[in-house]
């Protein structure tokens, strides 16, 4: 028994030989019977408390560390080919010489970098003005029925695998694209038209919740000004909501450059500086998935696509910044 | 007048694009199950795949893919579950507090072909743990981690307050309160946020190339012991999903009847993916009403 405990225990008997309300028994509360330590001791709920939020902090580490683990091992083995190899950044950044199996002079991912900018670009482009219209359509122009209805058609495209994506891109798109262009009908377009109905869901339900957040009294004083529905829409609620939509292309870009399969399915899979939209090309990701298995780790080819991976990543905490540098502003 | 002119333009361009949309959604559909439904026969789903010949079915496949979104969620819905609840109910707005989830954001944007990569390097190379189901129930769990915690938060978080004061005044702890009254009236928003992450799962395939592998072994479903390498259930045997299987049937290809059992299996894909999105609304919303008598709007 502690100083604290025994100092408890004489509170406990003081009061005990102190009582005077004679008609309340206290037979059972005699000071033998008074446990102490139980007095002291934490009581069940703070236990049960302590537990509860042990355990779901524990979840909340597990989740930290993967994120650390990812980014740790990525990096270490992204970075192998600039410490071990000793191949230049900047040859990597800016040459397009992409064969790695020949040395490290061969080491230019230039030609996947500006692919992948140019298929998520241009996906972003074209998906921006259908994703508006149709969070217009849903938010000033129909609501109840025609919305959910609309809501639902979005969350089947989501819904849709990536890889279905890739097979109707190579049985439906690229032979249409064949029979116009001529060539292979493989590259940039075709990538280009498959990511674009794959950001659109996402542009859209962020820009609706954008001009959600346009508050009514906006409107309503436009309208008070004899504007039309139109006049409203271009010159209140396009431009307050502005930097929530900036906000939700670039999400749909991150997606966009992060996708991997259906594109690698449709554009071509040749390491080439593209020179027109529908010539073989190659993304980051579709090399890396399609060349990742062909090369034994720890070799020069194989970090060459670790760097490409690394690449990766730091492109998706990129737009991740933006994001957050935009939402700052607002 | 004229701003009256332009004012009808732009509607009738708007719902032009809505309506192109609605076009391209319904030519999607209808080309996935116009191609794939009439091929998908018992006899495809039932027999095993093909590696050279025309006539392979996806027995092998389903099942993994089955097997992979139990296991994936397995292990990911308690940890989940758990960051909810941390970041929902006992997280203060505190740096730290703020760093955990601009990382739970970033794990959920980061592409899923890196997070493949990562559990090649890690479960597969590292932990020796192989071409596997384990390699892949874990990566994917990476996959699905950030989703999740967020749906449940917000199904957590939308439980009214007044809801856990009543707790409260009971004499309840916090965490009794979480366990008896929060979790149970978020369970609507709890499963349909499982059921939607499950579609997503379902579908997921860059992930699974590096770490479940592309290959189907020799599987015998009737031999119940998990360490036999043989067995169904074994966790340590390489195994194709679908998702998988159509992504390698097309890019190494070498099947005559590649398009009929992509087309068929897309079919399935999407035909589940369906099932999975309105079967999550359909139970959310068939609970809620089980549990708080009340009407859903």
């Amino acid at each position: 028994m502690n100083k604290h405990e025994q100092d408890l225990q004489e509170v406990v008997d003081q009061a005990i030989a102190q009582q005077k309300v004679a008609h309340v028994k206290f037979k059972k509360i005699d000071p033998e019977s008074v446990d102490i330590t139980r007095l002291t001791s934490q009581s069940k709920e703070t236990r049960q408390e302590r537990w509860g939020k042990g355990l779901t902090a524990l979840a909340i580490v597990i989740i930290a560390i993967l994120i650390v683990a990812i980014i740790g091992f990525v990096g270490v083995h992204g970075l192998a080919t600039f410490v071990n190899d000793k191949v230049n950044i900047f040859h990597f950044l800016f040459s397009s010489s992409w064969n790695p199996s020949a040395g490290k002079d061969h080491v230019g991912a230039a030609a996947m970098i500006v692919t992948s900018f140019a298929v998520t670009l241009l996906a972003a482009l074209l998906a921006t003005p259908f994703a508006i219209a149709i969070a217009l359509f849903m938010t000033e122009y129909e609501s109840g029925k025609q919305t959910r209805f609309l809501q639902s058609v979005m969350e089947l495209l989501v819904g849709i695998p990536s890889v279905v994506y890739g097979f109707l891109g190579l049985t439906v798109i690229v032979p249409v694209i064949r029979t116009i262009f001529g060539g292979t009908g493989f590259g940039i377009l075709a990538a280009t038209l498959i990511l674009f109905v794959m950001v659109l869901p996402t542009i859209t339900s962020l820009t609706v919740d954008a001009f959600k957040a346009v508050p009514k009294d906006l409107r309503q004083s436009s309208a008070a000004l004899g504007a039309t529905r139109w006049q409203t829409i271009y010159h209140v609620v396009l431009r307050a909501a502005r930097p929530r939509i900036l906000t939700a292309i670039i999400f749909g870009m991150a997606r966009a450059f992060g996708e991997a399969l259906a594109v690698q399915m449709v554009i071509g899979n040749a390491v080439l500086m593209p020179y027109n939209l529908v010539s073989p090309a190659a993304t980051l990701t579709s090399q890396l998935t399609s060349q990742m298995g062909n090369t034994v780790m720890g070799t020069l080819p194989n970090n060459a696509l670790w760097s490409l991976a690394l690449l990766l990543l730091i492109m998706s905490l990129v737009f991740n910044f933006l994001v957050r540098l935009i939402g700052k502003k607002r | 007048m004229n701003s009256k002119k332009v004012d009808r333009i732009a509607t009738g361009v708007i719902y032009l694009l809505v309506a192109i949309v609605i076009l391209i959604l319904v030519g999607i559909l209808g080309n996935i199950l116009i191609a794939g439904v009439p091929h998908l026969s018992w006899h495809f789903l039932t027999s095993t795949s093909s590696s050279f010949e025309a006539g392979g079915g996806i027995r092998d496949q389903l099942f993994n893919s089955l097997y992979l979104l139990v296991l994936t969620l397995l292990i990911s819905l308690p940890i989940a579950l758990g960051a909810a609840i941390y970041l929902a109910e006992y997280a203060q707005d505190t740096w730290v507090t703020r760093l955990i989830r601009t990382t739970i954001e970033i794990l959920s944007s980061l592409p899923s072909i890196v997070v493949g990569l990562f559990g090649y390097l890690l479960f597969v190379v590292q932990f020796g743990l192989g071409f596997s189901i384990i390699a892949g129930a874990l990566a994917l769990t990476f996959f699905n981690l950030p989703i999740l915690t967020s749906n449940i938060e917000q199904a957590i978080e939308g439980v009214p307050q007044t809801q856990r004061e009543a707790g409260w005044a009971l004499g309840l702890s916090n965490w009794k309160t979480i366990r008896g009254i929060v979790l149970p009236a978020a369970l609507p928003g709890i499963i349909t946020g499982v059921i939607l992450s499950a579609g997503r799962v379902f579908g997921e395939a860059a992930a699974l190339i590096y770490t479940a592998g592309q290959s189907g072994s020799t599987v015998d479903y009737s031999n119940w012991n998990m360490f036999s390498p043989t067995s169904f259930l074994n966790v340590m045997r390489p195994a194709e999903t679908l998702a998988v299987h159509i992504w390698k049937v097309n890019t190494e290809g070498i099947i005559p009847d590649v398009n009929l059992v992509s087309a068929a299996t897309s079919a399935l894909l999407v035909i589940v993916v369906i099932i999975f999105n309105f079967g999550a609304r359909f139970l959310g919303n068939w609970l809620y009403k089980r549990l708080t008598a009340a009407k859903v709007k």
